[in-house]
């Protein structure tokens, strides 16, 4: 059968036709559309896939090894930064090894169109010593997704599936097949020692891995997901890994004679490195998206004659994702004749949706910081980020999942009042909860402002684990119930939600505010089912 | 048959309906297609834009080139000048002349237009009023852009309304309607004008 679909979408099509039997994921921009494809279709043609959210990728990481423990397929899908949340569970379960095939996805972002770096998630794959794969079409995301399985249940290790925001996010064509493989039955691993990761034996795991390495590459050598290509003119010579090999194709005469090894599949494939040297490369160009990561590891794997160009050596940008222009310039071909950029176009920033709850909370918060001459606000990943935008200017920090919470707290230890942190409803239950333990448990001076739009807002809409139980969470963890308050973020209660404010900020302790309203998005989706319904 | 469209617009505008339509033409042509979209933070009000790349030959990268584009289809007309210099030397630009104001510095609307005009090969219409001059709501704007948009496609015109027909079946053949209205409206527009 053929579909038009993104390239998350082949990715999550492959992994149901691999014989999926659980997909475990916190929603994060770009990797967000594999599991609501996996829900949709398992909402059309139940097969008992789980598919529900998960309250971080780590949580999510350590059920997707619990269900590869029982011999099933599990999948592991997030952005980037999503990778470090989860490291402790997926560099340990490089050590554990697996029973039936796990499936880590990391969608990489780089040139941050919708993240706060644009870290590179192969270094966890080279770090945890596992195989990694890129691939660099959709038709190619779709194959290697299913290839992925199989590949994790022959060499018994999970396997990191790498994908970038231009593949996540771009349709095209695929071919897939017309019935799924069955799922794998339940079964148990045959050395459970292997999962016990008590030194003694953690030491024989992590040998055997070290061992499996040769083996890794091995694989790497003989895969169809990596070719080498021997030019007519193989002193110049090209590496190109996952998407970057279609920016080269776009541009590259094969009248040049370059020979070209593209890779999909890591380990570095050294056998063909090594061939490529055979055949007299005396220069090669390293085309790759995202870090410098072959062309780092390739001075170890060539003699030091070779000349070896990319984002290091200024051929191709040191930052940002690749382009058609940027790999033309590094073949040394001119730039196409094009208009040139017209200056009467001004930046249109994104920003919070009229009508949104989370003006409110800002409208409120800027007026009553405004009362204190030093208020430092710690905000944290979501909409409400766009806070620090025009017109609020209202926050001082945004760093990471769960920030908000734990460096107002720090501030707060320095000394600083008020020490304020807003923060998501589902970044609070992704991240927040323990943060605010430590707050509790030190009575620190801090007011934590949830701003309760009873969704994940910023992917799209996706369910927030705490709904409907942001109060219990806060008096379980045992903030006060007296300064655990609740307001709804309207223009109307402008007056009240600054009175709960000031006297929670002048609570030597800590409080937590609870804005809650529903995301505008989801509550004119709601009402538009609610109408057809009706 | 190559061609390589920007698709662009403010988040929210709609743009994407616009692909889905161009992509169900092409695919029923039996052409490649790759079309890279822009999801997540940008969504909320920022600009958003889609390469949108149909050939008869496969497509290598997602991503068209700077001077690689043969057409601007623009619901904004700030926006289209956005990738000017994406567009070919002789591409064309067919743009919505109705400004989207959501930021403070927008520039004045005159000026604006003036340098859409100074493109040669423009379209510049009004879709809203021409969708209601059709008969559609106003969230069929977009299929009047999309109808002033064929005649630099490459695909043939009852071909794409045949497209519409069937992106929108599943939401009644009234919708069917309107929407198709609006591109025959916008269609007409693009035909009158390019030929004065």
């Amino acid at each position: 059968m053929k579909h038009v679909l993104l390239g998350d979408e082949a990715l999550a099509q492959g992994a149901i036709d691999a014989g999926l039997s659980g997909v475990y994921a916190y929603p994060g921009t770009p990797s967000t559309e594999i599991t609501e494809y996996i829900q949709l279709h398992e909402a059309k043609h139940p097969s008992g896939i789980f598919c529900r959210w998960a309250s971080n990728e780590k949580t999510a990481m350590e059920a997707a090894l619990g269900m590869a423990y029982m011999g099933k397929r599990a999948l592991v899908c997030m952005k980037h930064v999503g990778m470090n949340v989860c490291a402790d569970a997926f560099m340990n379960a490089a050590i554990t090894g697996v029973n039936g095939g796990l499936v880590v996805v990391a969608a990489d972002d780089p040139s941050m169109h919708s993240s706060q770096n644009e870290q590179d998630s192969r270094f966890y794959a080279k770090f945890a010593m596992i195989p990694c794969l890129e691939p660099s079409s959709q038709q190619e995301t779709y194959s290697m997704t299913r290839y992925a399985f199989e590949l994790s249940e022959q060499l018994k290790t999970p396997v990191l599936l790498r994908v970038t925001t231009r593949m996540a996010h771009s349709r095209a064509v695929v071919e897939t097949v017309d019935t799924p493989r069955e799922q794998n039955t339940m079964s148990l691993p045959e050395n459970v020692q292997h999962f016990i990761l008590l030194p003694a034996f953690a030491k024989r795991n992590y040998a055997e891995l070290v061992a499996n390495q040769p083996l890794f590459i091995q694989r790497s050598n003989e895969s169809v997901y990596n070719s080498y290509t021997k030019g007519t003119k193989p002193k110049k010579a090209i590496i190109t890994t996952g998407i970057a090999y279609n920016y080269l194709m776009e541009n590259y005469d094969p009248a040049e004679g370059r020979s070209i090894l593209k890779i999909t599949q890591y380990p570095l494939p050294t056998a063909l490195i090594e061939q490529m040297v055979k055949d007299g490369a005396e220069e090669v160009l390293v085309i790759e998206e995202g870090q410098p990561v072959v062309e780092e590891l390739i001075h170890g794997l060539v003699p030091s004659t070779i000349e070896v160009k990319g984002r290091l050596t200024g051929d191709l940008p040191r930052m940002g994702e690749l382009s058609p222009d940027s790999v033309r310039a590094a073949l040394g071909m001119p730039a196409l004749e094009t208009k040139q950029a017209d200056d009467i176009v001004v930046g249109r920033p994104p920003a919070l949706c009229q009508g949104c709850g989370h003006r409110d909370v800002y409208a409120a918060l800027n007026e009553v910081a405004r009362e204190y001459p030093q208020p430092r606000i710690f905000g944290d990943i979501g909409c409400y980020t766009l806070g620090a935008l025009s017109p609020f200017h209202a926050i001082h920090a945004c760093v990471e999942m769960g920030a908000s919470v734990t460096m107002a707290k720090g501030a707060a230890d320095a000394g600083q009042h008020p020490a304020i942190a807003v923060i998501g409803d589902s970044t609070f239950t992704h991240s927040g909860m323990t943060g605010l333990l430590d707050c509790v448990n030190t009575k620190a001076n801090v007011v934590v402002l949830i701003s309760d739009n009873l969704t994940t807002g910023m992917t799209g809409g996706q369910d927030s684990a705490g709904t409907g139980r942001i109060e219990q969470i806060c008096y379980g963890l045992g903030v006060e119930p007296e300064h655990v308050r609740v307001v709804v973020p309207l223009p109307k209660n402008m007056d009240e939600i600054k009175q709960v404010l000031r006297e929670e900020i002048n609570y030597n302790g800590t409080s937590v505010v609870i804005a809650r309203r529903e995301c505008i998005q989801t509550l004119k989706r709601h009402l538009k089912a609610a109408k057809k319904n009706s | 048959m190559k061609k390589d469209i920007i698709l662009a617009g403010v988040g929210g505008q709609g743009i994407l309906s616009i692909a889905t339509v161009i992509g169900e033409a092409a695919m029923q042509e039996n052409l490649y297609l790759k079309q890279a979209e822009v999801h997540g933070m940008a969504q909320r009000g920022g600009d958003v834009q889609s390469n949108l790349r149909l050939s008869s030959e496969p497509i290598m990268s997602d991503l068209i080139p700077q001077g690689g584009a043969d057409l601007i289809i623009s619901l904004e007309p700030m926006e289209a000048l956005r990738y000017i210099q994406y567009l070919k030397p002789d591409g064309w630009i067919v743009t919505a002349s109705n400004a989207y104001v959501n930021i403070p510095n927008y520039p004045e609307l005159e000026e604006l237009l003036a340098h859409v005009r100074a493109h040669k090969n423009h379209v510049l219409l009004d879709v809203e009023t021409l969708a209601k001059q059709a008969g559609a709501p106003a969230q069929a704007a977009n299929m009047v852009l999309l109808g002033a948009a064929i005649p630099m496609l490459g695909i043939e015109h009852d071909k794409v309304m045949a497209g519409i027909a069937r992106v929108f079946a599943r939401k009644g053949e009234a919708v069917v309607a309107s929407n198709s209205a609006a591109a025959e409206a916008g269609y007409q527009h693009s035909c009158q004008t390019t030929q004065q």
